[in-house]
């Protein structure tokens, strides 16, 4: 097909396909590099802050645990965060969106009022308050970060249905007395599907950035989980001596979230084409 | 122009009011009973409720919503169940350390962005575009908190030629408060020597908020750039024979900084995020790190006031954007 030989050709959002796929086979198959999954949380106290190298690739940490292991258990968590997140945001956000988006009138200007609303704090600011009321843990900062995402879809499916309602087919739809409902779900959400999908992607490498910064602030995961922001924190502690204890589960933060991020605008090329990166 | 203007100040007072009616129920519904709390461990429930009726926690919500905006509205955001202080007052005393941090990486984001943008663009394809393209994509798929520690990690603790933390070294007397920033403030009071090491001390923080600003600005730049060195005007004048630099500081960036410029504005949110987190790592004295101690002593007051003050922020930051974009590009103000 034209489309994925056009993808094909662009050689950063490959690379992000794949660092993507990796993770996600990584978390669903951490065997392949751990031996055993299970162990992770199990430390061993004679192994304690050992520096990377032969048996530990990224050095230990203060219970003597395998870093490596940990960073690789982490992309389980970061994408299983990062993918409820953006479902449920979904979930909520693209209805929502469709809804003010065809129709006018009262509760259009309510949903988009309160979209507003929840724009105009930060993110990360909003999402922090409602995991604090909901008590620390990983489930909050979920349900905090899904919470306060579901307006950027909202945002997007309002923009892209407000302009397909004009169009002449969706007209044609109307006078043939299609019902607004079929309207809504059978023609105007696929036309809207592109945009969606782009946005789904870079929230992904977003939210696995945000609950990163839930995590290091004490109210997302909690020990002994292996979790990427959690573990950068835990490590601050033994800077300089121990540099390798927040490095690494940084390292992994970067690397996933540029993979999500090289996918995101090599899908909105080929979605686009008038937002196309000048090359 | 004015009303546009108006209108815009006007658009913001409902948001502004539904922000107020969600910190307001969250403090209500999600954070215990406050005068529980406040009473102690040892308190009879007549104490509890002698309480209640003095915090006017017995009235209806909407008066109770009413007391809550008037309050607000005078600043005053209640006591911390924590410290005993009153938040209004905390937040007052941290917000200029803030904005000193998040106005500085603005600069270095705007310089840097816009010269790494503009170069990358004027030699497009060439080895310093794909750097520039490599280091922006990077920039914004890093974690701040992670990249202050790492700036410490190296320029503090190994190299040591750059402080670890604080705006001034310990021990330091801080300039009379002027503007807030102590860079400039102690320029204003005569001391070039604090004013030397309140900007050493800004460095480090300051660069790890700007990085993801950076990244993004320098991409807008440099489409802005190549698009604009396309049009005919700058072919033109290529032509007739005006070297590539007379044709790109005068013309091209006029033409190629409205974009960047109204992106500089919506950074700002981003910025304020990555402070929070940047703010703890370098114990900086600001909204940031107080947000942070907030939600390690559960003071819940304290939390949802810093998540109404920046909401305020962020709104009139939104509403200074659009007027500039207004100013810059007149076609915008005609169609809002």
């Amino acid at each position: 097909m034209l489309i994925v030989r056009k993808f094909l050709r662009d050689v950063p959002a490959v690379l992000g396909l794949v660092i993507v796929l990796g993770a996600v086979v990584l978390a669903a198959f951490p065997e392949l590099l751990v031996d055993d999954p299970d162990r992770v949380n199990r430390g061993d106290i004679l192994n304690r802050l050992r520096p990377p190298g032969g048996e530990f690739p990224f050095g230990t940490d203060d219970l003597g645990r395998d870093i490596f292991d940990r960073v690789v258990l982490g992309t389980r968590s970061a994408l299983a965060i990062a993918t409820s997140v953006v479902f449920f945001a979904m979930l909520v956000g693209v209805p929502l969106g469709l809804l003010a988006g065809y129709l006018d009138g009262v509760w259009s200007g309510a949903i988009m009022r309160l979209t507003d609303v929840f724009l105009a704090v930060p993110q990360l600011i909003l999402a922090i308050a409602i995991a604090q009321i909901l008590g620390r843990g990983a489930e909050s900062a979920m349900i905090a970060l899904a919470a306060t995402y579901w307006p950027f879809f909202t945002r997007t499916v309002f923009a892209e249905a407000r302009r397909v309602r004009s169009s002449l087919f969706v007209e044609a739809l109307e006078g043939l007395g299609a019902s607004r409902a079929r309207i809504m779900a059978l023609h105007i959400l696929p036309n809207v599907a592109a945009p969606v999908i782009v946005r789904a992607t870079v929230g992904m490498g977003f939210t696995i950035l945000t609950a990163a910064v839930l995590g290091f602030l004490g109210v997302g995961a909690t020990p002994p989980d292996p979790d990427w922001g959690l573990a950068i924190s835990e490590g601050r502690k033994y800077l300089p001596e121990q540099w390798w204890y927040a490095t690494f589960p940084g390292l992994a933060i970067l690397l996933l979230v540029l993979g999500f991020n090289l996918l995101g605008d090599g899908l909105r090329d080929l979605v686009d084409p008038r937002l196309r990166r000048s090359r | 122009m004015l009303l546009f203007v108006l209108r815009r100040l006007v658009m913001i007072v409902p948001v502004l009011l539904g922000l107020l009616l969600l910190t307001f129920l969250m403090l209500r519904f999600g954070g215990g009973d406050p005068a529980a709390a406040i009473a102690g461990d040892n308190a009879t429930p007549e104490q509890i409720a002698r309480i209640r009726e003095g915090l006017g926690l017995d009235d209806p919500l909407i008066v109770q919503f009413r007391d809550y905006l008037w309050a607000a509205a005078q600043g005053d955001f209640g006591v911390s169940s924590y410290s005993n202080r009153s938040v209004g007052l905390d937040i007052a005393q941290r917000l200029p350390a803030t904005l000193e941090l998040t106005v500085f990486a603005l600069l270095i984001a705007s310089v840097l962005g816009i010269a790494f943008g503009t170069l990358a663009g004027v030699w497009r394809n060439s080895p310093f575009d794909h750097v520039v393209r490599v280091v922006s994509v990077a920039g914004l798929a890093t974690a701040s908190f992670w990249f202050a520690i790492m700036l410490q990690l190296l320029f503090a603790m190994q190299l040591e030629i750059l402080p670890l933390r604080g705006r001034l070294p310990v021990g330091m007397a801080a300039p009379p408060t002027v503007t807030g920033s102590l860079v400039i403030d102690a320029l204003l009071a005569g001391r070039p020597g604090v004013a030397w090491e309140a900007l050493r001390h800004l460095a480090l923080p300051a660069f790890t908020i700007s990085l993801g600003g950076l990244a993004t600005i320098a991409r807008f730049t440099r489409s802005a750039v190549i698009a604009s060195l396309q049009s005919e005007f700058a072919t033109y004048e290529r032509a007739v024979g005006y070297p590539m630099r007379r044709v790109v500081f005068p013309y091209v960036l006029r033409n190629s900084l409205v974009t960047p410029v109204t992106q500089i504005g919506l950074l700002f949110g981003a910025f304020v995020s990555s402070a929070v987190a940047v703010e703890a790592v370098f114990d900086w004295p600001g909204l940031g790190s107080y947000l942070v101690e907030a939600i390690f002593t559960s003071d819940f007051q304290a939390v949802l006031a810093v998540t109404l003050v920046i909401g305020a922020i962020y709104g009139v930051v939104n509403i200074a954007v659009d007027v500039a974009h207004g100013l810059l590009d007149p076609r915008v103000a005609e169609r809002m």
